[in-house]
């Protein structure tokens, strides 16, 4: 029943997106001018630190802007609407779900753009794209209940990455370690760190299935 | 005055504390000096902070399961007293680095949980600053609140296995209790911590009964 409506929740999603195109361009329109901004003022970054915390930095405020619309845009009829037709984890679910698809998107070409114009460092490219992967299934899951939380108040998009900066912390720092190994190309890979951003990943979305419905009804 | 007593117990120590904190013996160790003091006020306001903040999150929770807006005031009231001693405890702490570590602020892991917990929770003012109906505003930050409380717990608890930390007892330094802490320092330590939780408690209660005093004043007008 829930998986049912997931799945039409998520189409509905993608339809609504495809209808008015600019949303999506103007976010991956940001990435890229962001890049293209620290790439003249940056030239080559050499140090492999600063790369790893200059690509976090831009990744985390894109997901911040592309992620702020989910319920901030939505109108208190829509959501009245869907209130009467299906279960408030349905929506937080799906949203979810549609929101780490839409950064996974981001990410990789964020990977792509950076990589292009300030230099290559990553020596264990699949490591790296695992943890962009879980990364950006993290942030998702965490800005989607952050922006639940948000578009309840009048200024939101303010109150967005207020709220969403100090609870990321913990999520950013594992996944710098870890994208910092992948760049130094480690001859293991560090599974307690992959648990542990697992770890995080399955806790936030535990949380935003409990809470979420006590956002939802007003 | 049945009811009282623990007040008593949390003046009686929380004065015994400062007393012999500053006269009892302490053992000389090599750069702490005098300064192995601090540990009397120090440490205890993070263990008041953390109870505080945890009675915070239980009102939340309680909030959510039966909204009545007596749990949202208890819950805000114990967070602005958790930011109170957490402040206290970031003074005491940056003062002690100064004349230990040789500045106010140091890249330490310990120092960085002490400072997200102050950020989070400065969110959540701001936060309830910004919704402006008393059930609207409870409900959600009860919600932001536990949310943000699981990420802290979680948090520090990894952060610990990820950096060592200069703190005794953390990355090969050695902790109070191995020798520092001797028997004599444990009869200050352990009714400072009493007394500062107690006394935290009692401010947390009497910001309550103000608050709601307040709020009865206003809708009379």
């Amino acid at each position: 029943m829930v998986i049912k409506q997931i799945k039409y929740l998520i189409l509905k999603e993608l339809k609504l997106e495809m209808r008015n195109k600019y949303a999506l361009g103007g976010i991956l329109l940001y990435v890229v001018s962001t890049v293209f901004v620290s790439y003249l003022s940056f030239k080559k970054i050499i140090n492999p630190s600063t790369w790893n915390a200059l690509f976090w930095i831009i990744l985390l405020f894109a997901s911040i802007n592309a992620i702020a619309k989910s319920f901030i845009s939505e109108t208190q009829g829509r959501l009245l609407y869907l209130y009467t037709l299906v279960s408030p984890q349905a929506v937080i679910l799906s949203k979810i779900i549609y929101n780490s698809l839409l950064l996974s998107l981001l990410s990789t070409l964020c990977l792509m753009v950076y990589t292009l114009f300030v230099g290559n460092l990553i020596q264990d490219l699949p490591l790296f794209l695992v943890t962009l992967l879980l990364g950006s299934f993290g942030f998702s899951s965490l800005l989607t209940m952050v922006s639940a939380i948000a578009s309840k108040s009048s200024n939101n998009f303010t109150l967005m990455a207020i709220l969403s900066l100090p609870i990321l912390i913990p999520l950013l720092m594992v996944l710098i370690k870890l994208s910092k190994n992948a760049i130094d190309g480690l001859e293991h890979w560090d599974y307690n760190y992959l648990m542990v951003l697992l770890f995080l990943n399955v806790i936030i979305v535990a949380l935003s299935y409990l809470l979420f419905r006590y956002l939802w009804r007003d | 005055m049945k009811k009282n007593w623990w007040k008593i117990i949390a003046v009686v120590f929380v004065l015994y504390t400062i007393i012999a904190g500053f006269i009892f013996r302490v053992p000389a160790q090599p750069i702490l000096h005098e300064s192995i003091r601090n540990l009397y006020f120090h440490v205890p306001m993070w263990f008041s902070m953390m109870t505080i903040l945890f009675v915070s999150v239980f009102h939340s929770i309680k909030y959510l399961s039966n909204s009545t807006i007596e749990s949202d005031i208890a819950a805000s009231q114990a967070a602005h007293t958790g930011m109170l001693v957490g402040a206290l405890g970031l003074i005491t702490g940056s003062i002690w680095a100064r004349y230990t570590w040789g500045a106010w602020w140091v890249a330490d892991t310990k120092l960085n949980g002490a400072a997200i917990t102050m950020l989070i929770y400065m969110a959540y003012f701001v936060l309830r600053g910004s919704l402006d109906e008393d059930q609207k505003r409870a409900r959600i930050s009860a919600v932001y609140n536990i949310f943000a409380y699981v990420m802290l717990v979680v948090f520090l608890m990894i952060l610990p296995r990820m950096n060592d930390s200069l703190h005794p007892g953390n990355g090969g330094n050695p902790g109070f209790n191995k020798y520092d802490l001797d028997s004599n320092m444990r009869m200050v330590f352990y009714p400072a911590v009493i007394g500062w939780i107690l006394l935290v408690v009692w401010i947390f209660t009497l910001r309550v009964r103000l608050e709601k005093v307040k709020r009865k004043i206003l809708f009379n007008d």
